[in-house]
């Protein structure tokens, strides 16, 4: 990292080498071409170059059958690119299910990042190695995007909405985050650094800081730990008075949200929605938008009354499937 | 092409570029179409956007809607088809070389188009005192008021640009009233009247699309 | 023809700069193209040394943090609106179109003078917003940044290209109508120069996709302006909804700026190499399939905004679709050269340059189109390189190939041939300096727009600077010698290269009415082999 020169960027997740694999079978076919082109081209200027100005070269209309083959060769090949492009998409698309949850929030000019066990970071973000991360993000004010050049990710971060990545760091180091979409002064200084760590060495560095966070909670378990950002879930659950119409039980005013995630909702317009984070989070800051069915339209927005931190702590406690279940 | 020679019309208007009228006609016809279906892409912007957010937020779409005045829209609407008539009956009689037919006809879909955007006025200031103006004079409160937002901004984007349309058509009536006085069209050449009528109509068309996109859609 | 005594022809028809501000000679027009579109170059080019300076170091220590971000925005603004878009159409097009189907003028000679006023308006708007403190949102006014965040003049910005648009609007509906409805008797659509099918194809663009451009930035100046609520999320609003809009032109705009491009490399390729192109038809329609495809394409600017998996596979594959078309023509230039009587004049050296670049340009464009990759190269110094080949190397190598290819015919001078050539290996190298090293900068990582960077990226940066400045050279070059000759280059003869198309059958420079009487078409276009060229 010194050094003020490179040719090729660090290989720290498992997808590095699939991207890079692909690249470079893209940077073979398209060097061959390119080598064919000017071969031909300097080939051509040469061996035909005018010796005579009353020269007339006999007229070559064309071949149908120069034509099909440079298309139909070209098409085969953008189709092999198309295909591994593609599934390569789709695995950096599709988060394994044993991902570990880190929440995401952009701001001019900071990453703000919170594990689910609670702990925050600024800019910076800690991960154990050889542990699928599913990173949950949006933006408070304009468009940013989470780069990590040596994880070969990247992923907008966008106001008023949640987008997700996820990548498993393969080697532990200090990597760069860069925010790859223009945000205005500070957009080339919004950057902090990915620590992959030993998974040993990141209990340490996690219930460390959980001592410090969260006063003495003496050799946390992991199960302990991940409670943390669901705790605070549902302690704002029980502040903003969401607990007195969202109970489990009948009569409520509001639909109960135990074990809500992930399951289909019926809607008074007679349509469904699959419960997921962006429903949740249009839930809380435009309940009229989405009214389930049975129930009348008279939740309040909680629009300006919860920041980005505090929906995504929201969030947590209602995927924990414990929402409303229990008493303060 | 058509060769020189064999034309049958009259010379006089036949602009340097064009080897006869014919040519210079046709010319003209296929410009105001090309010119016409940029006009389709311009409001096709805004139409996509209404039909997004018109998908995404229907009920408070609705709710939003029923702050326009149906009846006001009804007579525009009305206002502007009738518009349409007079402004066929204009390229009709200028085709035919009736310069007075074409003079009054020419007046009377100005004063439709005038009263058209005499009762917008109206409307826009009734919006600007309920306070339903975004940005400027917004007072809506009701628990969807932010999507309700979106459908005014989208209706004042959208009757906006088509009553701006609707001043230019004004000033080309005006020049056309003009030049039509001063006998600048005949049988022979009518070709501004015919081609303004065609940009009369289209901008009437858009009407007719806006007018049950937002007045009447909380209505069916 | 005749030489010695002074013959009248559309520069000396009429004096005076009234006779010039007022004239609805296409051919003037295009000089007055010219004029302004050099100027903005320059401007522009001024804005991209800033950029290029301020990244020799990884510390920002030339400009502050917002006057860089102005640089980039106004450099890209200027470049890309006020300059490559209008480059070929507005001059070489304005100039050449209604010759080459041997026309006397443009359908509305009027509308094309209104096109120039209504350029020079929105750049005069640009130029003032940059004045009075510049615009920092970059040339894509991004949602919600452009709407809400930055502090600097967008709605006088976005004012000025409304207006621009429209200029580029009525240009190229006036080229439509002028091919239809103008060609000269036996002029078939399939005799055609590919020059003129090239503008054919970029004005379906122009027509289709400006107009969805000006309205999605009346929608961005009502929600800066008013506060309204379209794009905005704290409504329910929708960013992304402004980039589907915004791309479903602008990356149309690029077919506008590289489609005429290759329409005069078609013209070099076949005049210096003497030969008819090899397939005809298929270059001809694969303009059209560019300008058609085209517009399918947008969303591959958005793969890393979490769109759905399957709609970017969709936009990945037609993305590929479009590859083919660009590939097919490339293919069909360098096999005219084969067997041919290749000259090395200075526009064919352009020209083989052209190719050059626009290969890897093109090229590369597939590692954007390709999903996995993409995602790592997107928003990166990858992505900036490419642009660069395509729409430097490509459309201004093309640009300055046919400036020289027809300058003659323009001003009935010669250039000095000697320097013409060397500034074109000028570019040529300085080009590929500049641009290359950003290839693997981008694949390292490097972000775009970025005013500091970390110290790794420094040496390429340096190497890309260093090819800048000479890359400046080599544009500085014809400016200065291409302005001398026009005093003191040789006397042009009418057709100087040999070259068949009806432009050439009329004295250099042409009369006000380009032809004293209207040619009459017998052959296929590049008919190179049937010609009597009369040489010199």
């Amino acid at each position: 990292m010194a050094s003020n020169f490179a040719l090729f960027p660090e290989r720290a997740s498992t997808i590095a080498g699939e991207v890079d694999a692909l690249y470079l079978f893209l940077v073979a076919v398209s060097g061959f071409f390119a080598v064919l082109i000017a071969t031909l081209v300097v080939v051509f200027a040469v061996k035909y170059r005018r010796r005579s100005e009353d020269e007339r070269p006999p007229a070559i209309h064309g071949s149908l059958a120069l034509e099909l083959a440079w298309t139909i060769i070209p098409f085969g090949l953008a189709m092999v690119m198309f295909f591994w492009g593609a599934k390569v998409y789709l695995a950096l698309a599709v988060p394994p299910p044993n991902a570990m949850e880190v929440f995401v929030v952009g701001k001019q000019w900071m990453w703000k990042l919170q594990h689910l066990e609670g702990k925050r970071e600024i800019n910076e973000l800690h991960v154990p190695v050889g542990q699928p991360i599913k990173l949950t993000m949006t933006s408070e004010d304009v468009i940013h995007s989470f780069y990590v050049p040596a994880f070969r990710i990247k992923q907008d971060a966008i106001p008023g909405r949640y987008t997700t990545a996820w990548f498993e760091a393969s080697k532990t180091g200090t990597y760069h985050l860069f925010c790859a979409e223009y945000c205005g002064t500070e957009h080339a200084k919004m950057i902090g650094r990915i620590v992959v760590m030993e998974p040993a060495e990141y209990q340490a560095w996690l219930s460390a800081a959980a001592t410090t966070a969260v006063a003495a909670v003496p050799a946390t378990k992991p199960e302990d730990q991940q409670a943390a950002m669901v705790t605070a879930g549902a302690e704002l659950f029980q502040k903003l008075g969401c607990v007195s119409c969202h109970r489990a039980q009948a009569g409520a005013l509001g639909p109960t949200l135990a074990n809500l995630f992930g399951h289909t909702v019926s809607l008074q317009d007679g349509s469904t929605v699959v419960a997921d984070e962006d429903y949740i989070r249009e839930s809380i800051l435009n309940p009229q938008a989405k009214i389930v069915a049975g129930y009348q339209p008279i939740m309040p927005t909680f629009k300006g009354l919860v920041n980005e931190e505090q929906l995504m702590q929201l969030i947590a406690y209602i995927k924990s499937g414990k929402a409303g279940t229990e008493t303060p | 092409m058509a060769s020189t020679g064999s034309v049958a019309y009259s010379h006089a208007h036949v602009h340097h570029q064009f080897d006869d009228a014919e040519q210079q006609y046709s010319a003209a016809v296929l410009g105001m179409w090309a010119f016409l279906i940029q006009e389709i892409m311009f409001f096709g912007g805004l139409f996509l956007a209404y039909a997004i957010y018109r998908s995404t937020y229907p009920e408070a779409f609705a709710h939003a809607s029923h702050h326009l005045d149906v009846t006001l829209g009804a007579f525009n609407t009305a206002v502007l088809i009738a518009s349409s008539l007079t402004m066929a009956l204009a390229v009709h009689a200028a085709q035919t070389g009736h310069r007075a037919q074409l003079v009054l006809f020419l007046f009377l879909t100005l004063a439709l188009g005038s009263t058209f955007l005499g009762v917008k006025v109206v409307e826009y200031s009734h919006k600007w005192h309920e306070g339903l103006v975004p940005g400027l004079q917004w007072r809506v409160d009701a628990p969807d008021a932010r999507q309700q937002l979106i459908f005014f901004s989208l209706y004042f984007a959208m009757t906006g640009m088509h009553a701006l349309h609707m001043v230019v058509g004004a000033i080309g009536l005006i020049v056309l009233l003009l030049f039509s006085l001063q006998g600048k069209y005949s049988a022979e050449y009518n070709t501004p009247v015919e081609m303004f009528g065609l940009y009369w109509h289209f901008v009437d068309i858009v009407w007719i699309f806006l007018f049950p996109l937002l007045y009447l859609f909380a209505h069916h | 023809m005749d030489s010695g005594e002074v013959r009248t022809n559309y520069l000396n028809a009429e004096y005076g700069l009234l006779s010039w501000l007022v004239t609805r000679d296409h051919k003037r027009i295009a000089i007055l193209y010219l004029i302004s579109v050099t100027i903005m170059f320059a401007i522009g080019g001024l804005f991209a040394a800033a950029v290029r300076l301020e990244l020799l170091t990884p510390r920002g220590d030339l400009l502050a943090a917002d006057t860089y971000n102005k640089m980039f925005s106004m450099h890209g603004i200027i470049m890309v609106f006020f300059f490559l878009l209008p480059a070929i159409p507005a001059t070489l097009g304005n100039f050449l179109i209604p010759m080459m189907i041997g026309a006397r003028d443009l359908a509305f000679p009027r509308i094309n003078l209104l096109s120039w006023y209504l350029y020079v308006v929105g750049a005069l708007f640009t130029l003032y917003a940059m004045v009075t403190g510049g615009v920092d949102t970059g040339w894509t006014f991004y949602t919600p940044f452009s709407t809400s965040a930055s502090n600097t003049n967008v709605v006088p910005t976005a004012i000025g290209i409304f207006i621009n648009g429209f200029s580029g609007i009525l240009t190229g509906l006036n080229f439509i109508v002028t091919i239809h409805r103008m060609r000269a008797p036996g002029l078939t659509w399939f005799r055609l120069p590919l020059f003129v099918w090239a503008h054919y194809a970029t004005s379906l663009i122009q027509v289709l996709g400006t107009p969805v451009l000006a309205i999605t930035l009346v929608m961005v100046a009502l929600e800066r302006a008013f506060h309204f609520g379209i794009f905005d999320p704290n409504y329910g609003g929708d960013p992304l909804l402004f980039q589907h809009l915004f791309w479903f032109y602008s990356h149309p705009a690029v077919y506008i700026m590289i489609l005429p491009a290759m329409g005069v490399i078609s013209e070099l390729v076949t005049c210096f190499s003497r030969k008819s192109i090899f397939g005809y038809s298929f270059v001809a329609l694969s303009s059209v399939a560019i300008a058609v495809l085209g517009f399918l394409v947008w969303a591959h600017h958005m793969f890393v905004t979490g769109m759905s998996v399957y709609a970017a596979m969709i936009f990945s594959f037609i993305s590929f679709g479009v590859a083919i078309p660009s590939a097919v023509k490339v293919f069909n230039w360098t096999a005219t050269l084969y067997r041919g009587s290749v000259s090395y004049s200075a526009p064919m050296l352009y020209a083989l340059g052209f190719i050059g670049l626009f290969t890897i340009g093109g090229l590369t464009g597939l590692f954007l189109a390709t999903l996995g990759v993409d995602v790592h190269v997107t928003d990166t110094y990858f992505v900036v390189a490419h642009f660069h080949y395509v729409m430097v190397g490509g459309t201004i190598m093309a640009y300055l190939g046919g400036l020289h290819f027809w300058w003659p015919k323009i001003t009935g001078r010669l250039y000095p041939e000697i320097w013409a050539r060397i500034s074109a290996a000028i570019v040529f190298l300085g080009f590929n300096l500049t641009f290359f090293p950003q290839f693997i900068l981008g694949y390292l990582g490097m972000p775009r727009r970025y005013h500091v960077y970390p110290d790794e990226f420094q040496v390429l940066n340096v190497l890309s600077t260093a090819g800048s400045s000479i890359l400046g050279v080599g544009y500085l070059l014809p400016f200065v010698y291409l302005a001398w000759s026009m005093r003191y280059g040789e006397q042009a003869s009418p057709n100087p290269w040999g070259a068949t198309g009806l432009e050439w059958e009329t004295p250099s420079p042409p009369p006000t009415e380009n032809f004293e009487k209207t040619p009459v078409v017998t052959r296929p276009a590049y008919a190179y082999d049937l010609e009597e060229v009369p040489v010199g």
